[in-house]
C-alpha cells in the first residue's frame, strides 16, 4: 500500500468514505513524515493532539455525506491565527503569542473536517521571495540537484516544501505578490490564488490588505478546486469578502478547453529570460493548443510598472498595518532601561522584534506616505494601479478567457545568495500584476530546467471565474503530465 | 532620488524603530536603492487617471450598528505583555 501521506485529497476522501482508511491512519502517517523532516524546517509549531482528536472526530462523522475535507489532515501557514495555537507570522515581535480566536478561513476548513498538523513557517509577515526572513530559519526546498540547499520560494515556503515532500496531504497559504505561486512553481507543486474577495481576510495577519488573499496549495489541480471550495465564501466579518455564491469549482473540472481564447501577453517576454523558461512557456502554448484552445497574442502595456507600483503600495499597507506592534496589547515587549519612556518602548520593541526586510518596508512605506511624497510615490503608484487593471480589462473585454505566463524568472535558486533587495523583488515579476488587478492566479508544474527543478506556468482568470480557471489549468496539467517528486534526501 | 542619513533618521523616527546612528548611512543607500527602482513610475502618463481605492467594484459590506462582540476582557488582556487590574500597562506617559 501507498504510503498514506502521499494521497492526494480526493484519494483520501474516497479511501476515507469507502472505509478502507481512517483519518486518524492518514493523520499518524503525515505525523511520522513531519518528525523525520526537521531538516527542512517546514513545519514549526507542530500540534499532534489536536490532529488526532480531529482525526478521531472526523473518523466518528465519516459517512457517505462527510464534507469534502474531512479527515484529510493538511498544514497551516504561521500567518494564520489558530485558536490556542502559536501564531506569529514568523516573527520575533508576535513571540508568544497565541489568538484567543480561529481565523475564518481555516475556521472553515475545520467545519469541513480538515485536520490540522501544526503551523507552517514563512517569510516574516509574509515579506520575502525565499523564506530567508522567517524568525524560525530558512525553509529548505525538497528539492534537491547538488549539493547546495535550494529555497521553497516564499512566503508560503513552509507550505510549498511540507506540500511537495508529502508532509500533509495540502496546506494553506497567502498570497500579496505572488507568495503562493512563487513557492508552488520552486517546488512542483500548485498552488491558486483566488480573486480578491473570495477568502474572507479575517484572522489572517495582515500584510498589505487591498492585495492579501489566502488560497490552497495542493498536490494537483483536482485537489485545489476541493481545498478552495472549502476555504472561501462570504464572511460579515472582513468588508471586503464578497457576498457570491461559492461554485462546485471540481464539478467544473471537465478538460474540455475547445474553443477557449487563451491570451499570450508580450511584455511578459523579458530581456535575458533563460531559455528552460522560454521553452516551458512554448510548451505550454502548444499543450493548449492541442487541447483545442485558440492562442492569441495580447498586450498588457503597463506590466513593466506593476513592480514599482506594488512595491510602493504594499510597503504603504504594510506600515499602517505593522504599526499594531508595539509591544503593548500582544506578542513581545523590549527589556526597558531606567527612565525610558513610551516612545523607548515603542522603537526598542518594534527594532528587536522585527527583522531586517520588515523594517525595510515599513520604513520605505513610512516615506512614501509621508507629508511631501504622498502624492508623488503613493498617489501615483495608485494611479498605475488602474492603468494595470485596464490593461486585464480591455483583454478581457475582447473575448480573452484565460491568460498564460511563466509562473516565476527561474527555478530555485540557493538559500544565502544574498540577493540585495530589489532582485530579489524580480521574484514575483510575472505574479504581481495579478494581485494589483485582484485577478484570480493559479501555478501549474508543466516542466523542469535542464537540471531537473521543476518549473511552473501560471495562468490567470477573469474575476470570480476561479472555475472556468482550474478546469484550463486542469486540462494544461493532463497534457503536462508533469508527475516527478523530489527523491528523499532529509 | 537620493535619501541622506538624515531623512533616513526621520523616517525612521516617524516608523517608531530604533536605528543606531551607524546603521544610518547603510539604510539611507537601501532607501536610494529601491526609491530608485520606484522612480520608473515617473514615466507614465496618469493625467486623468483615478487612483484606485478599490480593487473590486463592489460597495464595502456594511452591516447594522449594533453590538456583535465584546464583554471577555481577559480573552483581550490574555496575550498582554504586561495587564494590570483588567488594563494594558505601559511605562509612564504623565509625570
Amino acid at each position: 500500500m501507498t504510503d498514506l501521506n502521499t494521497l492526494t485529497i480526493a484519494d483520501a476522501r474516497d479511501k476515507l468514505r469507502a472505509g478502507e482508511v481512517t483519518s486518524v491512519e492518514l493523520t499518524e502517517s503525515c505525523l511520522t513524515a513531519i518528525e523525520s523532516a526537521g531538516k527542512l524546517n517546514a513545519f514549526v509549531h507542530n500540534t499532534p493532539e489536536i490532529a488526532l482528536e480531529q482525526a478521531k472526530a472526523a473518523d466518528a462523522r465519516n459517512g457517505a455525506d462527510a464534507p469534502a475535507m474531512n479527515g484529510v489532515p493538511v498544514g497551516i501557514k504561521d500567518l494564520f491565527c489558530t485558536k490556542g495555537v502559536a501564531s506569529q507570522a514568523a516573527s520575533a515581535i508576535l513571540d508568544g503569542f497565541k489568538p484567543e480566536y480561529e481565523s475564518t478561513v481555516s475556521g472553515k476548513l475545520f467545519d469541513n473536517g480538515a485536520v490540522m498538523l501544526g503551523k507552517l513557517n514563512m517569510d516574516e509577515f509574509a515579506m520575502g521571495s525565499s523564506n530567508e526572513t522567517s524568525t524560525y530559519g530558512n525553509v529548505v526546498n525538497p528539492w534537491k540537484v547538488d549539493d547546495r540547499d535550494l529555497t521553497p520560494g516564499g512566503s508560503s515556503g513552509g507550505s510549498a516544501a511540507a506540500v511537495a515532500a508529502d508532509l500533509c496531504l495540502a496546506a494553506t497559504g497567502t498570497d500579496t505578490g505572488g507568495s503562493i505561486r512563487q513557492p508552488a512553481a520552486f517546488t512542483g507543486i500548485t498552488g491558486i490564488k483566488p480573486t480578491y474577495g473570495r477568502c474572507s481576510r479575517w484572522g489572517i495577519v495582515a500584510f498589505a490588505s487591498s492585495l492579501d488573499q489566502a488560497g490552497p496549495m495542493t498536490k494537483d489541480v483536482r485537489d485545489a478546486a476541493i481545498m478552495l471550495e472549502a476555504m472561501c465564501g462570504f464572511d460579515p466579518k472582513d468588508s471586503t469578502s464578497a457576498d457570491l455564491a461559492v461554485p462546485n469549482f471540481e464539478a467544473m473540472l471537465t478538460g474540455d478547453i475547445r474553443g477557449k481564447k487563451i491570451g499570450i501577453p508580450k511584455e511578459y517576454r523579458m530581456d535575458g529570460m533563460p531559455a528552460d523558461i522560454e521553452k516551458l512557456w512554448a510548451d505550454g502554448q502548444d499543450m493548449l493548443k492541442d487541447a483545442g484552445a485558440q492562442i492569441v497574442d495580447i498586450s498588457l502595456p503597463h506590466t513593466k510598472y506593476a513592480l514599482p507600483a506594488y512595491y510602493v503600495i504594499a510597503p504603504a499597507e504594510a506600515s499602517s498595518n505593522l504599526a499594531r506592534y508595539d509591544g503593548v496589547r500582544f506578542g513581545r515587549r523590549a527589556k526597558l532601561d531606567a527612565g525610558d519612556g513610551i516612545t523607548e518602548m515603542y522603537e526598542k520593541t518594534r527594532a528587536e522584534g522585527f527583522g531586517p526586510e520588515v523594517q525595510r518596508r515599513i520604513m520605505v512605506g513610512t516615506y512614501v506616505l509621508s507629508a511631501g511624497f504622498y502624492d508623488a510615490y503613493f498617489n501615483r503608484a495608485r494611479k498605475v494601479r488602474t492603468l494595470i487593471k485596464r490593461d486585464f480589462e480591455t483583454v478581457f473585454n475582447d473575448g480573452i478567457d484565460a491568460i498564460l505566463t511563466p509562473a516565476t524568472p527561474s527555478a530555485a535558486f540557493g538559500l544565502g545568495e544574498d540577493l540585495d533587495p530589489v532582485q530579489m523583488y524580480l521574484n514575483d515579476v510575472f505574479t504581481v500584476t495579478v494581485n494589483l488587478a485582484g485577478l484570480p492566479g493559479i501555478s501549474i508544474p508543466t516542466g523542469a530546467d535542464a537540471k531537473g527543478l521543476p518549473l511552473g506556468l501560471q495562468l490567470i482568470g477573469r474575476p470570480w471565474e476561479e472555475g472556468e480557471l482550474l478546469n484550463s489549468a486542469y486540462a494544461l496539467e493532463q497534457a503536462a503530465g508533469f508527475v516527478a517528486k523530489p527523491a528523499k534526501w532529509w | 532620488m537620493s535619501i541622506d542619513t538624515e531623512t533616513a533618521r526621520k523616517v525612521a523616527k516617524l516608523a517608531r524603530i530604533k536605528v543606531e546612528d551607524d546603521a544610518l548611512p547603510a539604510l539611507a543607500a537601501e532607501f536610494s536603492n529601491i526609491l530608485g527602482f520606484i522612480e520608473q513610475l515617473n514615466e507614465v502618463d496618469v493625467d486623468g487617471v483615478e487612483p484606485m481605492t478599490s480593487v473590486t467594484p463592489q460597495r464595502l459590506y456594511r452591516r447594522d450598528d449594533v453590538v456583535t462582540d465584546g464583554d471577555q476582557p481577559e480573552q483581550v488582556l490574555k496575550n498582554a505583555p504586561d495587564a494590570r487590574e483588567g488594563f494594558f500597562a505601559v511605562p509612564k506617559v504623565v509625570e
